[in-house]
């Protein structure tokens, strides 16, 4: 096996044998995101089994989720699909009385054919609860791309016209009074002049502090940000009309954009992923171009967050990279490695889209050529075994990889950081770039500390 | 189809899982779709495993629901017999493939004629049994193969071996304590000058399977696995199996006896009396519920518990605590259901009720509803404990990270008996210690915020201040103040928040 380096990106397919978590992971953050919802996984043992433990200590706060269990008798159709998930519906709303139900279909519901997509409607109307389906399964999906079906759905969901509008006439005092809130505290918070310019919705579930610094940094370049999708409740979707503009913060987000531009008519911002000072100038960038504006002071700003980071590329300059791949964060935080001055050898990725990823896959492409890197090979459905050969030939300062190898790499000398926290940590605009370098360094800075005592692998 | 939010066992493959990877030189590959494999994470983290879990999964997508699998399976052993040269794979079913009825064991003997190693189709059905059932049984069908094999070929090991020796069955990986209480029993077993002839499966190769006749007991410490082993291994060779769980003084001293008793039956001449009593006096000299000292007024101590886990763990800590301890267990439970009568038979006379369901939501109400002074659960009743103040002790799977202690801590044997002394002294204690911090309204876990009065924040960034964890709150909170201060900046808004926490160096 040669590992050689290329001038352009490569691109490579291999068995798929990879691994990665189920995608109905996503009721994890997404549960705790849309604070009026409810998860309702269709599936087995198997499925409860995986989130029971993956979800770790969340399980025993009472999540706003549960496992409809199916058993022998829902498998054999002796018992109706119908009745059982409206007998199990009700004592959801009974019990917690969510604003929407989300049905995550699984592999089993796919081979045994369950027609959620047909029965949510049917039941919806009887029960009176939303019900949204996500066929998040294992068989077409891989970990984060989870959210992405759950989002395509909600998206269908969202209003094309305002509440206010329908029925203006009674609310009239109401959306008044609360215009007038939200305009006091519009004038409170900022002198910048906003723009007027085509509402702009962004797509991808961030935790809400993340959210509020990414519209304060489109705030401040006039852009008004008209809603997200997600919202913090299901009730607040926002509105998407015909003709909106777009755009996405999650690498993962392809059927969600699809389903924007298709189906409701959006026009889609194809940007790179506010990942890293550079991703966020370049995404702030590319915002302000389709909307008309002229970004202004984002050279200054981006200089200003690298130079408050000189203490951590210190540490990752020259240090080498190889990411196994399993959650798509994979390209953009491989650019921003990149950009910090560090060597990409390969970056694993469950799926490409290189229609959706295009403006990231260009960045990276530049970044490289700034940087005078070689381009790092692109591989789509890895095969873990043969990465650990290459692991083991190439021997990276450190190994971006699922908890399943951490630990024996870590045995063999090989430095390694679990993916799962890039999921679940803040990295997305100016202010998170650091908390990014902090994930990425401290097995460095750990192993630096523990190297003087001599140890190096822990096998035989 | 039922609503579930936590379960006690997991489902079938992960049992033989446990089973294939506790065995060494055996590979596992599972019929499956991506993401099924998460026991590769749970057995690297829990077990801090230095080794690749040997489990790979033959993947179960799209194409294999159109077409079937076809190659994909049996390439996928070859591939793995030549990469990893395994002594055996186990082809392992999920839920997925029980419902897609392809033929794996026809998938099992094609790839056996191409493979160096031997190749077993795990027989589990995912809806009939769970986690624990399944181990038992795939134990079982492992060693009952190497057994036939060895039949064949003429070569096992029929002579039993001169010194009494045993085999220890049912130490496998995931298992709760398991590393430890195997530690312990092989002391046991060196003190009462037995060899140790296997131990399965944890480290076992299946190449020494042949020689399971050679010794003269099996031993099974759990109920959960090994007994269908043990059973198996009684009909086919008429070896005397032993299935006491030595937990406890009384209960050690009665496996002992056992031994004792089977190993002169057999021909032996031990007499183990008198380390009985060594060890027993030793533990009864220091036990906190039979010496009294002026620090622990044994009488103060509250004694109505309850007791819910595994089959082997919740009768045999119900049993300590009535008989050793002298605590009262107001009821007592497991989530073995499929194993229920050998429970209530365990632990009849030794409580009042018994508690027989896999519902966790039926264990947190009656919990809830017989108000025990103290838990001795698994961890889902661990945190019911810490939501009704009451304190609890893990004594039973499901695992958690902190159930792999690095220190030495068995449950099982002498050593294991000191080790449930402390866990329940320690839950008794804290209870204690809990009420009185109330009674004397104890404020130093309070946190006391002092308001810098020359800032002000704003509504927004007060909010935002809010959503961030309250454990690091205040430091958020004190940072941006000084950094307010710093720049002379009299009210605290959005941005003024997140510059200081860019500009925040270390």
């Amino acid at each position: 096996m040669t590992i050689s380096e290329s001038k352009d990106l490569t691109f490579e397919c291999e068995t798929g044998n990879y691994h990665t978590f189920c995608p109905i992971s996503c009721v994890a953050w997404l549960y705790q995101k849309i604070e009026d919802s409810f998860f309702l996984v269709i599936g087995t043992k198997t499925c409860g089994y995986f989130l029971q433990n993956s979800m770790g200590v969340m399980i025993f706060a009472e999540p706003r989720y549960a496992m409809a269990e199916l058993e022998e008798g829902d498998i054999s159709a002796q018992l109706n699909d119908y009745e059982e998930l409206k007998r199990l519906c009700l004592q959801i709303k009974r019990d917690r009385n969510p604003s929407v139900i989300v049905w995550i279909g699984t592999c089993t519901t796919e081979i045994i054919k369950m027609d959620l997509e047909g029965m949510a409607p049917k039941l919806e109307s009887e029960i009176g609860i939303p019900i949204v389906v996500a066929r998040a399964n294992g068989l077409d999906y891989a970990f984060t791309q989870g959210e992405d079906t759950v989002l395509a759905a909600m998206a269908q969901r969202c209003p094309s016209v305002s509440t206010s509008e329908i029925n203006q006439k009674e609310s009239n005092k109401f959306s008044s009074l609360f215009n007038f809130a939200q305009k006091k505290i519009q004038s409170n918070e900022q002198k910048l002049n906003l723009v007027d310019h085509q509402p702009l919705v962004l797509f991808g579930s961030l935790p809400d502090p993340v959210v509020t610094q990414l519209n304060l940094e489109l705030q401040k370049q006039g852009i008004t940000v008209s809603g997200w999708l997600p919202a913090k409740r299901y009730m607040e979707l926002p509105i998407i009309k015909e003709g909106n503009y777009v755009c996405g913060v999650h690498p993962f987000l392809s059927r969600t954009a699809t389903t924007l531009m298709r189906r409701r008519k959006c026009k889609l911002i194809s940007a790179p992923f506010p990942i890293g000072p550079d991703g966020t100038r370049a995404w702030i960038e590319k915002i302000c171009l389709s909307l008309g504006i002229e970004p202004k002071g984002l050279e200054e700003r981006e200089q200003q967050i690298w130079d408050s980071l000189t203490d951590y590329l210190n540490l990752v300059r020259g240090k080498s990279v190889f990411f196994m791949g399993d959650n798509l964060l994979e390209v953009s935080l491989a650019r921003f490695l990149i950009r910090c001055g560090m060597i990409v050898h390969e970056i694993g990725i469950p799926y490409m889209d290189k229609r959706y990823q295009a403006a990231e896959l260009n960045l990276l492409e530049e970044t490289c050529r700034k940087m005078g890197t070689a381009m790092p090979r692109i591989v789509e459905k890895p095969d873990n075994y043969n990465q650990i050969q290459r692991i083991q030939q190439l021997k990276p300062d450190l190994v971006i990889t699922g908890m399943a190898q951490a630990n024996p790499l870590e045995a063999r000398g090989i430095n390694t950081k679990w993916s799962v926290e890039f999921t679940f940590a803040q990295i997305h605009g100016f202010s998170n770039a650091r908390d990014i370098l902090e994930l990425v360094t401290r097995p460095l800075r750990r192993k630096g500390n523990l190297r003087e005592l001599g140890w190096n692998t822990l096998i035989e | 189809m039922k609503l579930a939010y936590w379960m006690y066992a997991g489902p079938a493959h992960i049992g033989t899982l446990r089973i294939a990877s506790s065995f060494k030189k055996v590979h596992a590959i599972m019929h499956a779709p991506l993401g099924d494999d998460y026991f590769n994470v749970m057995r690297s983290m829990l077990e801090r495993e230095r080794d690749f879990t040997p489990v790979t999964a033959s993947v179960v997508d799209r194409h294999v629901l159109a077409r079937g699998s076809q190659e994909k399976v049996v390439n996928n052993i070859t591939r793995k017999d030549s990469e990893e040269n395994p002594d055996l794979i186990v082809l392992t079913p999920t839920c997925t493939s029980s419902i897609l009825q392809e033929d794996l064991q026809n998938f099992v003997e094609r790839a056996s004629l191409e493979s160096q190693a031997d190749v077993l189709l795990a027989d589990v059905n995912h809806y009939r049994v769970n986690e624990l059932q399944a181990a038992d049984r795939t134990l079982e069908q492992i060693v009952s193969f190497y057994i036939e094999k060895a039949r064949k070929k003429g070569d096992i090991a029929l002579q039993k071996t001169k010194i009494p020796s045993i085999n220890l069955i049912g130490i496998f990986t995931l298992g709760f304590h398991n590393q430890h209480d195997c530690r312990e029993l092989k002391k046991l077993f060196l003190d009462l000058g037995i060899e140790v002839n296997e131990i399965l499966p944890e480290n076992a190769s299946v190449k020494n399977l042949k020689n399971l006749p050679q010794a003269w007991i099996n031993i099974v410490p759990y109920r959960e696995v090994g007994l269908m082993t043990a059973q198996y291994l009684q009909k086919e060779f008429d070896m005397p199996y032993i299935d006491i769980t030595p937990i406890g003084l009384i209960e050690t001293a009665r496996f002992i006896r056992k031994i004792e008793q089977i190993i002169n039956q057999l021909g032996g001449n031990v007499d183990f009396e008198p380390y009985i009593q060594q060890q027993t006096k030793a533990i009864l000299e220091t036990s906190p519920f039979v010496q009294t000292n002026k620090n622990s007024k044994n009488n103060n101590l509250p004694k109505k518990a309850i007791v819910f886990g595994g089959s082997t763990h919740a009768s045999a800590i119900t049993k300590i605590l009535v008989r050793e301890m002298g605590i009262n267990v107001i009821w007592a439970g497991t989530y073995c259901k499929y194993d229920n009568t050998w429970f209530q038979e365990q632990v009849d006379g030794f409580c009042s009720s018994v508690l027989i369901t896999e519902d966790h939501a039926e264990v947190g109400n009656l919990i809830a509803k017989t108000e025990p002074d103290v838990i001795f659960g698994t961890q889902m009743e661990r945190h019911v404990g810490k939501r009704l103040n009451t304190p609890c002790g893990v004594i039973s799977a499901p695992v958690h990270i902190q159930n792999f202690p690095l220190a030495y801590r068995p449950f099982l044997g002498y050593e294991g008996t000191k080790q449930i002394n402390d866990l329940v002294f320690n839950a008794l204690n804290l209870g204690k210690e809990l009420a009185l911090f109330e009674i004397f309204n104890d404020s130093s876990t309070h946190e006391t915020f002092k308001h810098d009065i020359s800032i002000s924040w704003s509504p927004e960034a007060l909010q935002e201040l809010e959503k961030i964890p309250g454990f690091v709150r205040s430091r958020v909170k004190r940072n941006t103040e000084t950094f307010a201060k710093e720049g002379k900046i009299a009210s605290i808004t959005l941005d003024v928040l997140y510059a200081a926490k860019e500009n925040l160096t270390n």
